[in-house]
Formats: structure tokens, sequence, C-alpha cells
């Protein structure tokens, strides 16, 4: 094996600053996959769960439980024929999804799934991220001037006045959680994505709880303007279909579409790991100050396993209560396939989480250790996509006129407030 | 790498230094192509979209310079909040009758002037760079980037920063031009 390969593998540091640009390239690739596999499941699961809560089934025909469904929509949309209209500015129009997608990617290198996991580590981290996903509004804006109709056209108006707004209620509340690193011996406060979740460790104490209700608030804050920022439900009047047709990309189809829809969503990701980072310990599994014996590690180290099993137990019971017509055979068998690959990845990993405890192999411990932070890592960020759901299903549209009054005159003061009271009391505390 | 851009930086920045001549010249080459295209293209939008081009490459500069903290706002404020006003305003302007349009008024001999004399401050700055500038950048560690800046701006440990005043006599400048915009737009009732 060569040199450069190996000389990684025992180091503490992310492969951007240890300098190894193999390990750099091989986790762009899996982060690149693992988004979109991220993305195809959460398609699934929003069109199930929306239904549910209208009391549908959702997608049931394909594949057992719908489960193929992403595919076969994946597999349509790429079939599909892409018009370009005549009257549309061609080269604009084909740039425009490549450039919110390249944005929405682009901002996972800074993304720390752990204190390793991640492609480098920036100074900037935050900011980094900031910058570039305010990126994305641009792909959005010239797709629907490219698009050169109406509807294109005032849904990106609308989306370039909301992200413009609820960026700066966004930065202020960001900047609140920035001021709460700078809480220790140096006074020192940092930007770095990592720094910033180790701070919670040190600290002892996740950003959302510590000064009470004031680093509570400012997440609120976020968690209002992260929904206006990635232009979902209640806050997408860019895509209003009552109003807008489509919105945006009214006039996209096929893979181009499809761009779109994977931006979005890379976006939502990006924006929720935001959220964890800052505020709920990023990879920090729950108290890992208070219970930080040995055993307690391990046990925290099953939760990667026994979730799988858990889903895996799910889908055995789902296979159990498929009508027993021969209709439904080959769904039966297929669900049953699933059943057993959920399975058998929980069974890997609590073998991966024992050999870690038990043997002396540094390999597996280390391993084992890195599943548990990916794993809490991402279990958050999984609450947020689900509230995303969660939100859609249950509120309304804001008309533009209120979007405005909340942006301006609700969050934007409340935040400047929250600002300046938490650098009141933490030089109080300090 | 050259030699001579690696013989300022400090011992912190690692085996593999971003600050290569072929960084250099793809941003600059980049930037430069883009500051044409915007000044060319007929269409507004392509030009804005040169723009945020260049935008970018000169935030890629500054990152090659080991000033990450300004490659972040550079990003963060141009390409990421002004263009975007920028664009805004631009799709409400009728594209097809202003491509058409011939600039009436004749601006080309001052801005001629203005180029040449411009060139000729950046030929006067090459010339006697060594003596207007320090010979050797001042390090600042790629990982203490911010901090050093806030250090400079705010000062730390009780003291004041070296450029605290101009820094909030710069932002006071920008608050009386947020209330100068603001009282404009108000409407007289």
């Amino acid at each position: 094996m060569p040199n450069f390969i190996m000389s990684y593998l025992g180091s503490t540091l992310t492969p951007g600053q240890a300098g190894n640009q193999f390990w750099a390239l091989m986790y762009v690739l899996i982060i690149f996959a693992g988004v979109s596999v991220a993305v195809m499941c959460m398609n699934w699961i929003e069109r199930k769960a929306l239904a549910h809560f209208q009391i549908r089934l959702g997608p049931m025909r394909v594949g057992p439980h719908g489960l193929l469904q992403p595919f076969a929509d994946a597999l349509k949309l790429m079939l599909k024929e892409d018009i370009i209209p005549a009257e549309a500015d061609q080269f604009v129009f084909w740039v425009a999804p490549l450039i919110g997608l390249l944005a929405a990617f682009t901002v996972y290198t800074v993304i720390p799934f752990g204190p390793s996991q991640a492609v480098s580590d920036m100074n900037i981290g935050i900011l980094f991220m900031l910058g570039v996903s305010s990126l994305g509004v641009l792909g959005i804006v010239v797709a629907g001037w490219a698009s050169n109709s109406h509807y294109p056209l005032i849904g990106a108006l609308r989306s370039s006045a909301q992200m413009v707004s609820y960026e700066v209620a966004m930065g202020l509340a960001i900047v609140s959680a920035i001021m709460m690193t700078s809480m220790n011996a140096s006074g020192t406060g940092t930007l770095s994505m990592i720094e910033i979740v180790r701070a919670q460790q040190h600290q002892g104490i996740w950003f959302i709880f510590k000064f009470f209700p004031l680093g509570f608030i400012a997440f609120g804050i976020f968690a209002v303007a992260m929904v206006a920022e990635t232009n979902r439900a209640p806050f997408d009047l860019a895509e209003a279909e009552s109003e807008l047709t489509a919105g945006f990309h009214t006039e996209y189809s096929g893979l181009r579409w499809s761009l779109f829809m994977l931006a979005e969503y890379a976006a939502m990701i990006a924006v929720s790991s935001i959220a964890v980072t800052l505020w709920l310990g990023g990879w920090l599994r729950p108290f890992p100050n208070l219970l930080h014996a040995p055993a307690w590690d391990f046990l925290f180290s099953l939760f990667p396993g026994l979730t799988f099993l858990a889903l895996g137990a799910i889908a055995v019971v789902g296979t159990a209560r498929m009508p027993s017509h021969s209709f439904f055979k080959i769904q039966r068998i297929g669900l049953g396939i699933f059943a057993a690959l959920l399975g058998s990845i929980g069974l890997l990993l609590l073998l991966i989480a024992v050999a870690g405890n038990s043997a002396n192999l540094a390999v597996a411990a280390r391993f084992s250790e890195g599943i548990t932070y990916v794993y809490w890592f991402m279990l958050k960020v999984a609450i947020f996509m689900y509230l995303f759901i969660w939100y859609r299903a249950t509120w309304p549209r804001y008309r533009f006129d209120q979007l405005m009054r909340v942006g301006w005159k609700v969050l934007l003061p409340i935040s400047l407030g929250v600002l300046i009271l938490t650098a009141i009391v933490g030089v109080v505390v300090s | 790498m050259n030699p001579a851009l690696s013989s300022g930086l400090d011992s912190a920045v690692n085996a593999l230094p971003v600050a290569t001549s072929f960084f250099f010249y793809t941003l600059s080459g980049l930037a430069v192509v883009g500051g044409l295209l915007v000044i060319t293209r007929r269409n507004a939008v392509h030009s804005a979209l040169a723009l945020i081009v260049t935008l970018l490459a000169v935030a890629g500069l500054y990152l090659m310079l080991y000033a990450p903290f300004v490659a972040g706002v550079q990003i963060i404020v141009y390409a990421g909040g002004i263009m975007v006003l920028f664009l805004f305003v631009i799709m409400l302007v009728n594209i097809e009758r202003s491509s058409k349009e011939r600039q009436f008024n004749r601006m080309w001999p001052a801005g001629l002037v203005a180029a040449v004399l411009l060139l000729a401050l950046f030929m006067g700055a090459f010339g006697k760079g060594r003596a207007l500038f320090v010979d050797r950048r001042i390090p600042l560690p790629e990982s203490s980037n911010t901090q050093q800046i806030a250090a400079m701006l705010y000062g730390d440990a009780g003291r004041m920063g070296q450029y605290t005043f101009a820094f909030e006599i710069a932002s006071l400048l920008l608050l009386v031009a947020i209330l100068g915009a603001v009282i404009m737009t108000k409407k007289k009732t």
C-alpha cells in the first residue's frame, strides 16, 4: 500500500489539514455519494410521511411500500425530454442549475461529521458555509430570469428578496453562537466548525442550553431562517404552486429539474448541519462529559448497530403484515431481502463496536469511534430533516408581506437583542 | 513552485502550499477574462454573471495569499449579497430594449484617460514596490487568521487595537449611509 494512503490512517486531523489529497478526495466522493443517497431516502420519506399526515398511503406500487419509487423517479427524470424554451437565454438557462448544485455541495467540505471526519477544517469554516450557501440563491434568481417567462421571474424575485432578508437574522443568530465559543480561559473564539463543537465539549454544554433562554432563542431564529433560506414550506413563496405554477423552475424539465431538487435537498441537509454544529453539539453523543466512563462509551457505540437492527425489525414486521395473496409474493420477497440487508448492516456495526471495545484492534477501535461520531451527527440532522417535512404538512404558506414582516420586524430585532444580551452576559460571567 | 513566493511564508504552512504560480495565473486569468466580459457583454445579466466570476477569482487570490477571512468576506458580501441585489435590479430592466439601444453618452475619452492614469499608477507601484511596501509580507499564520484580524481591529488583553478608531469610523459612515437610504425611500406623508 503506498505511503500516502497509509500515512493518514493514524492521524487525528482532517485530510485537508493533514495535506493528504488522496483521502481528501475519498472523503469528497463518500460525502457526495452519501448526500445523493440521503436525498433519495429523503424523497421517499417525504412522500410517505406527507401522505400519512394526510391519511393517504403514498407510493405503494413501485417496490414494497414504494421503496423503489425514488429509483423509478430518477430513471423517469433522466429519460424525460430536456426542454429549453426557444425564447430562453440558452447559456444562462443551462448554467443556472449547476450554480445551485455547486453551491449546495461545496459547503460539505467543511461540515464536521466528526473531529477528523470532514474533508477539511478551515479557520473561517462557518463564514465559508454562509458565503457559499448564499451563492445558491444566484442559481435560483438566474434560472427564473433565463426562463424568459412571467411566473419564473416572479418566483426568482421573491426568492432573492426572501433570502437576502432572512440571511441578516440568520447571520446575527450565528454570531451570538460564535460569541459563546469565546467563553474560555484565553477568551478567543473561533469560526472553525470543528473548534465550535470542541468548544461545546470543553464548556460542557450545548450552546442551545447556554445562558438559558438566549442560546435557545438564537437557535429558534436560526431554525426559522433556515427554512426560509432553503425555500421550503411555509416559506416556499418562490415556488408557490397555487400562485406561480412551480415558481422559478416552471420551465425546467427532466434532468435539469432534478438538479434543482438535488440542490434543494442538499442545501437542506447543509443548513441542518450548521444548526447541529452550532447549537446541538455536532458529533457529540449525549452527555459526553458526565457519562465519560469507558463502559458508557461502549454503550453509546452500540447505538448505530441497534438503530439498523430496529429498522430491520420494522421491515420484518412489514413483511409479516404483507397480504398473503400471491400477487404480493415478489414484494414480500423484496421486503424480506431489504430487512435482511438492514439487519446485517446492523450486525456488522455491532460487531465493529464490540471488536473495537474488547480486542486490542486499534483499527477497529478507531473505526467504531468514527462510526459513533458520524451516527450522532446524522441522527441530529435527520431530526431536522423530519421537521422540514412536518412543517410542510402542518403550516399554510405565508403571504409575501407577512414573510417580510416576520423577517425584518420580528426576527431581526430579536436576534439583535439576543446578540447584545449574549455579549453582556458573557462579559459579566467571565 | 515559485521560490520567491514561498520565501515569505512562515513555517506553519505545511508541505503542500497553495501559493503556486499555477493558481496565481489561473485565478488572475479568470479575473481578467471575467472583467473583460463585464464590459463587453451587451446583456446586463451576462455582465453581472461575469462580475461574479471575477469576484470569486479575487476571493481565490485572497485565499492563495493565506488571508481566508478576507476571502470569506469577499464571497459573503460581494458575490452573495451585493451581486444578488444587482441581479434583482437588472432583472426588472427590459433587457431586449436596452441591449438594442446605442449608448448615447460618449464617455470613452474620459474612460481612456482614467484607464491610462490607473495603468500609470500600477506601473509606478510596481516599479517602486520595494520602497513603498515592506519587502516580505507580515506572516499571519492561516490557522489563526481571523483571530489576528480581530486583535488588530478590536485589540486584545485590555489594549486598544491598531485600527479600532478607523474601523469604528468606517462603520459609522456605513450606518449614516443606511439611514440616508431609508430616509430617501420614505414617502412624504
